[in-house]
C-alpha cells in the first residue's frame, strides 16, 4: 500500500490513513460479492459433482482476486486518475500486440501468456477504458460537454479497441466497450438528440457490418437469435437447449445436483456461458430470481456510492464500472433466456474463468476505492494541479 | 473552489434514469423467467425427459423345439462375435482392421461393410465385425486383444437346427429383421440382434417362441451415451414346443426320400400326431442365421425341384387312384355297390363316344371290391362313380376333408381342390358333364389335394373313421376326442381289406413291397397321376416307358397306406412328383420307412421294458430291510 501512498508527498494532507481507509471501507459490499461467488462455486460443485480442478482452480481465482480486490480498494484514488491514460495505452498496446499476433498464425488470438497467468487485453480493457474515460470527462466543463468536438476524442479512445476486439473478432466485448461509453456520454450530460443521432449511425453501421464485416457462424448466431427454430439441430440446439434447461427447474427447481440437462451435458459452455441455466434448473425461479436480486442489489450500491463521490473521476469511474457490470449481467442473462444472440458474455462473478473474475474484482475494487475517498477533492487539472 | 465540473447537477438525474431503465430491465428479465420457469415449464420438463431419458430392449431368448422324445429340433447356441468401437480404435478403424484380417479372415465386402457402419454412427456405438468365431479364433483374438484397440468380443444367441435338413421344411427357419419387418413392427426397432421366424413352425409360433422383449430405460447424455440404467424389466423367454415329430423317423424319411423330389409324411391314426414330415430336396436352415450371399439364394430358389417349399403342405397334386378309396366308400355309403357287388372290366368303357381306359389294355375281367382296390382297376371305379353320382362323391370327400386345409399347425397350407358342380359353373360357367364325374372317379381331373389332405383320409379311413386333426404338437393320447365321420365300421373294413390285399396279395399294385414286422403287415393303395394328356396317337403308338420321358413329363408317383393291418396306428402318405408309378416309386419308399417305424417300435418297447425291469430292481434292492445283525439265509444256515 505504501508503494501507493508515501510517494507523492505533497498531497499527503489530503491522503487518508490507512486505518481511515479500512473504517471507510463499505463490507456489506464486498459481502454481496462474496455471497455471488459462493453462488458461482456451488453450481461448479454441482457441475463437476465434487471439488475437482474446476471449483479449485475457480477458488484460487477467487482468492487472487480478493488480494486485487483490497489491493485496489485501499490504494490512492489520484494514482489511478495519474495512470488512468498510461494504463489505457498499455492494454491498448497488448491489443495490438494480440492481434498482430494473431494475424502472423492465421488464428483468433486472445490471449497474452506472462506464464503465471494468462491475460486477456479485451477484457483488461472494459477497465482502462472507463478509467481513461473518467480522467478526460473529470475536466470538462458543461458547455465542453455540449460541443461536438469534445466528443471526438473519447470516440478514439473507444473506437481504437473495439475496433481491434470486432477483429479478433469478439463481438460481446466490443459491443459492452460502446455500451459502456454510451452510458457514460449519457450520465456526463451529451444532449438526448445526439444519443437519436447515434442510434442511427449504429443502425447504419450496422448494417453496414453484416454486409461487410461479420463471420458467418456470428450471421448465424442473429438469425438463429431470431428464429431458434431455424437451425434446431445446429446453432438453435444450443437456445433451445437453454430454454429447456431453464424451463424445466420450474418453481423450485430440480434439486442441488439434480439437474438432468446440464449433467448429461445437453448444455453447451455449462461451465462458463451458460451456468445461469444450471442455476434456474438445480433451483428454479427461485434460485435465478435471488441471484438476478443480488445482481441488482449491487448494482443500485454501486451507483449509490460512485454518485456519493465528491470528485467527477470517481462518480465517472464508479458509474461507468457499475454500467459494466451490469452489461455483463443483462447480456448473459438474456442470452441464456433467447432474449439476445449468443455473444460470449459470461455471468459475472459466476462463470467460470480468471481473467473475467480479476477484472470484475479489479473493478469491484475501484468501487470500493471510489466510496473510500468519497469525500477527497480533486482538482480540475487532475493529479498535476498546482 | 472556481470550476465546476460538467453535469454536476444533471449527472444525479442521469443516473437515476439509467438505474430506473435498469431496475425495468431487470422486472422484464424476471418475467421472461417466470414465463419459461412457470408458464411453460410443463412444456420444458417434457422436452427435458425426452432429452434424458431412452428405451432399449433386451433380447428374449428364443424358445426352444423338441421332438416327441424329447430331443432338440432347435436350440439356442451361445456364440461370440467381434465388434468394433471406434472412440476406442485410438485412431484408425481400418488399421485396427488390417491387424484383425491377420488373425481371423475377413472379406474385403465385409470390410467395406464395417466401415460404413462406422461411419454412419456414433463412434461409441459399437459395429459388427465377424459373427460366429471359432474356439481357434476367439483365442487368437483375446491373446492379441492389446494390439487390436476398440475390438471386443461379445456372446449372442444363435438359432441352430442339428437335424439340419431332415426337418427344415417342417421347424422352418429364423433370420435377422427386414426393413419390412420393422415398418410392420416397430417395437422390434431396438432388437438389432432380433430374429423372426420365417417359414414352418418358427414362423406359425413366432408369438410363442418369440417371448416378451424386456426393456431398460437408460439414462442418455447429449450426445446419445448410456450413463445409467433407471429401470429394468427382464424379458421373459419364448416358450418352448413339443412336436409331435420323431427326429429319429425324420431322418429314416429323409434317407428314404433324399434322391426324389417330394414328401412324406407319417401320422398316428389314433391322436393325429404328425410323426414325420419330410419334404426333399431340402436344405440346411442353419445357412439363415446371418444374411447368406445371393449365389446361394438363387441356388434354393430358382432349382427346379424347389427345395425351399414344403411339399407336403404347400403342394397340390391330382391324388389319382388314391382317391379310389373315396370313391368306393362313397359307393359303399350311398348303397350303390356293395363290397360283394362284380363289375366287369373290358379294358376300356364308352361314355357316349368317347372311351375310357383302365390302366391295363386288356382289362381285369369281373371283379369286386377288394380285387378292384386290389389291382386299382380304373374300370370299376368309373362305374362305381357314374352310378353313384358326383354329388355323393364330393360329399364324402368333403367329409374326409378333401378340398379345405387341414388346419395343421403352417402359414403356407394349400387347401387344394375338390371340384363341385357349383365351382365348375362358378369357374367356367359350364354345366358338370359325365366325363368330369368319371374323372373323378379315378381322382383326375380338376381334383387337387395335399399329402397332407392324402394322410388324414387314410388316417381317418383306418381309424375306423374318426376325424381326428392332424398336428405337429405333441398331444396327450387320453385327451384326443376325436367325432365320427359317420361311415359305417363295415364299410371301412371292407375298403381296408382292399388295401390289405393291394400289398399283401399277388398281382396287387404293390405286392412287391409287402413285408412282415412281426406279424405286422401293411396296407395301402398306389397312384400314378399322368401330368401330360396322353393323346390317341401315342396310345396307339404304344405307350413309352416311364423312365423313357423326361424327368418334368414323368408321373407323378403317390402311395397311402397304414400299418399294422389288424390294428391300425400309423398312416403314411408319401408323394414322389414325377417319380414314374406309384407302385414302382412310391410305395417301396413307404414300405421302407413303415417297415423301419414298426421296427423301431418294437426296439423302443424293448428298451422301455428293460428300463422299467431295471427300476424294478433297484427298487427292490433300496427297499430290502436293513437289519442291525447279518441275517443269514436258510441256504447259508445250512451250508455252515
Amino acid at each position: 500500500m505504501s508503494l501507493f501512498l508515501e510517494k507523492n508527498s505533497y498531497y499527503k494532507d489530503f491522503e487518508l490513513s490507512f486505518k481511515e481507509r479500512l473504517i471507510n471501507m463499505s463490507w456489506s459490499f464486498f459481502a454481496l460479492i462474496c455471497l455471488v461467488i459462493f453462488i458461482g462455486l456451488t453450481l461448479l460443485y454441482s457441475i463437476t459433482g465434487g471439488i475437482d480442478s474446476w471449483t479449485q482452480r475457480q477458488l484460487i481465482h477467487f482468492a487472487v482476486g480478493c488480494v486485487v480486490f483490497f489491493a485496489i480498494a485501499l490504494s490512492n484514488l489520484r494514482f489511478w486518475m495519474k495512470y488512468a491514460y498510461v494504463i489505457y495505452a498499455l492494454t491498448l498496446g497488448m491489443l495490438v500486440v494480440v492481434y498482430v499476433r494473431g494475424a502472423l498464425h492465421m488464428g483468433a488470438q486472445r490471449w497474452i501468456d506472462l506464464k503465471i497467468v494468462q491475460i486477456q487485453p479485451s477484457e483488461l480493457m472494459k477497465i482502462a477504458l472507463v478509467l481513461a474515460l473518467a480522467r478526460y470527462f473529470h475536466s470538462s466543463s458543461d458547455e465542453d460537454v455540449k460541443r461536438n468536438t469534445h466528443l471526438i476524442i473519447p470516440l478514439i479512445l473507444m473506437g481504437l479497441p473495439v475496433s481491434l476486439i470486432l477483429l479478433q473478432p469478439d463481438l460481446g466485448t466490443a459491443l459492452m466497450l460502446v455500451f459502456v461509453t454510451v452510458a457514460i456520454f449519457w450520465l456526463i450530460g451529451v444532449q438526448w438528440w445526439k444519443f437519436g443521432i447515434g442510434a442511427l449511425i449504429g443502425i447504419v453501421s450496422a448494417f453496414v457490418g453484416w454486409q461487410y464485416f461479420l463471420h458467418d457462424y456470428q450471421k448465424d448466431r442473429v438469425l438463429t437469435f431470431l428464429n431458434p427454430e431455424r437451425d434446431p439441430l445446429g446453432v438453435g440446439y444450443h437456445i433451445m437447449q437453454s430454454k429447456i434447461t431453464l424451463g424445466s427447474g420450474g418453481v423450485f427447481g430440480k434439486g442441488f445436483m439434480q439437474g438432468t440437462q446440464s449433467h448429461l451435458n445437453f448444455i453447451p459452455e455449462k461451465h462458463t456461458d451458460f451456468i445461469f441455466t444450471v442455476l434456474a434448473e438445480e433451483f428454479g425461479l427461485v434460485g435465478a430470481g435471488f441471484l438476478l436480486l443480488l445482481y441488482m442489489i449491487i448494482i443500485f450500491y454501486g451507483i449509490r456510492m460512485s454518485l456519493k463521490s465528491c470528485n467527477f473521476f470517481g462518480k465517472i469511474l464508479g458509474l461507468g464500472l457499475t454500467v459494466n457490470f451490469a452489461l455483463y449481467v443483462f447480456i448473459n442473462i438474456s442470452m441464456v433466456m433467447g432474449v439476445m444472440p449468443v455473444v460470449g458474455i459470461p455471468l459475472p462473478l459466476v462463470s467460470y474463468g480468471g481473467t473475467a473474475m480479476l477484472v470484475l474484482m479489479a473493478g469491484f475494487g475501484l468501487i470500493e476505492n471510489v466510496h473510500i475517498n468519497e469525500e477527497m477533492v480533486i482538482g480540475r487539472l487532475g493529479v498535476d494541479e498546482e | 473552489m472556481s470550476w465546476e465540473a460538467a453535469g454536476v447537477k444533471e449527472i444525479k438525474k442521469r443516473a437515476y434514469i439509467l438505474a430506473m431503465a435498469m431496475f425495468f430491465f431487470s422486472l422484464f428479465l424476471f418475467f421472461r423467467m417466470f414465463f419459461l420457469q412457470v408458464i411453460d415449464a410443463e412444456k420444458y420438463q417434457t422436452l427435458a425427459e425426452r432429452n434424458r431419458i431412452g428405451l432399449r430392449q433386451i433380447a428374449p431368448a428364443r424358445g426352444l423345439i423338441f421332438d416327441r422324445n424329447g430331443l432338440p429340433l432347435a436350440q439356442n447356441r451361445k456364440t461370440f462375435r467381434a465388434i468394433l468401437t471406434a472412440e476406442n480404435t485410438e485412431g484408425s478403424v481400418s488399421a485396427v482392421l488390417e491387424k484383425f484380417k491377420k488373425l481371423v479372415p475377413l472379406e474385403e465386402e465385409e470390410v467395406e461393410r464395417i466401415l460404413k457402419d462406422v461411419k454412419k454412427r456414433r463412434s461409441f456405438v459399437p459395429v459388427r465385425v465377424k459373427e460366429d468365431l471359432t474356439f481357434e479364433q476367439m483365442a487368437s483374438l483375446q491373446l492379441n486383444m492389446p494390439e487390436l484397440p476398440g475390438i471386443s468380443i461379445e456372446e449372442s444367441l444363435m438359432r441352430v437346427y442339428p437335424e439340419k435338413e431332415t426337418s427344415a421344411h417342417v421347424i422352418g427357419y429364423v433370420s435377422f429383421l427386414t426393413e419390412d419387418d420393422l415398418k410392420k413392427n416397430e417395437s422390434l426397432q431396438n432388437l438389432p440382434d432380433a430374429r423372426i421366424g420365417r417359414t414352418g413352425i418358427e414362423s406359425f409360433f413366432e408369438q410363442e417362441l418369440a417371448g416378451v422383449p424386456g426393456t431398460r430405460r437408460m439414462e442418455i447424455n447429449a450426445v446419445g451415451r448410456e450413463v445409467r440404467e433407471l429401470e429394468r424389466q427382464e424379458a421373459i423367454a419364448g416358450e418352448d414346443l413339443y412336436l409331435s415329430l420323431d427326429a429319429r423317423l425324420q431322418k429314416i424319411g429323409f434317407d428314404a426320400m433324399k434322391d426324389e423330389s417330394g414328401s412324406a409324411i407319417l401320422m398316428d391314426v389314433r391322436t393325429g400326431e404328425i410323426l414325420m414330415l419330410v419334404s426333399t430336396p431340402s436344405f440346411d436352415p442353419n445357412i439363415f442365421n446371418y444374411p447368406i450371399d445371393s449365389k446361394t439364394w438363387k441356388s434354393l430358389n430358382g432349382n427346379d425341384r424347389r427345395p425351399m417349399v414344403n411339399k407336403s403342405i404347400s403342394e397340390h397334386y391330382s391324388p389319382g387312384s388314391t382317391f379310389k378309396i373315396v370313391v368306393a366308400l362313397a359307393g359303399l355309403d350311398a348303397g350303390t355297390i356293395k363290397p360283394s357287388t362284380k363289375i366287369d372290366c373290358e379294358g376300356r368303357l364308352f361314355v357316349g363316344d368317347h372311351p375310357f381306359h383302365c390302366w391295363r389294355r386288356k382289362g381285369h375281367g369281373a371283379l369286386n371290391l377288394i380285387e378292384a382296390l386290389q389291382h386299382s382297376c380304373d374300370i370299376y371305379f368309373y362305374e362305381v362313380a357314374r352310378k353313384v353320382g358326383v354329388d355323393k362323391i364330393v360329399e364324402t370327400a368333403d367329409r374326409l376333408g378333401f378340398g379345405k386345409k387341414t388346419g395343421i399347425e403352417s402359414q403356407n397350407e394349400k387347401s387344394g381342390l375338390l371340384p363341385s358342380k357349383a365351382w365348375k359353373s362358378a369357374q367356367f360357367g359350364d354345366g358338370w358333364r359325365l366325363g368330369d364325374t368319371m374323372n373323378l372317379g379315378i381322382g383326375q381331373g380338376f381334383l387337387n389335394s395335399t399329402p397332407m389332405q392324402m394322410v388324414q383320409m387314410m388316417a381317418w379311413v383306418a381309424n375306423g373313421g374318426y376325424a381326428v386333426k392332424p398336428t405337429l404338437l405333441k398331444q396327450d393320447p387320453d385327451k384326443v376326442n376325436s367325432e365320427s365321420l359317420g361311415f359305417s365300421r363295415h364299410y371301412l373294413l371292407e375298403i381296408l381289406e382292399g388295401l390289405k390285399a393291394v400289398v399283401n396279395k399277388s398281382g396287387g399294385t404293390a405286392y412287391h413291397t409287402r413285408f412282415d414286422v412281426n406279424g405286422q403287415y401293411m396296407g395301402g393303395k398306389t397312384a400314378s397321376t399322368q401330368i401330360r394328356r396322353i393323346s390317341l396317337a401315342e396310345r396307339e403308338k404304344g405307350l413309352k416307358q416311364q423312365h423313357e420321358l423326361a424327368w418334368k413329363d414323368r408321373d407323378h408317383a403317390f402311395f397311402v397306406g397304414y400299418a399294422p393291418v389288424n390294428k391300425p396306428r400309423y398312416a403314411i402318405a408319401v408323394a414322389v412328383e414325377h417319380g414314374g408309378g406309384g407302385g414302382m416309386v412310391a410305395a417301396p419308399i413307404a414300405s421302407s420307412i413303415m417297415r423301419q417305424v414298426l421296427e423301431l417300435e418294437i426296439a423302443d418297447k424293448e428298451a422301455e421294458r428293460q428300463r422299467i425291469q431295471e427300476s424294478v430292481s433297484k427298487l427292490s434292492l433300496k427297499n430290502k430291510p436293513k437289519t442291525l445283525y447279518p441275517v443269514f439265509t436258510d441256504e447259508e444256515k445250512e451250508e455252515n
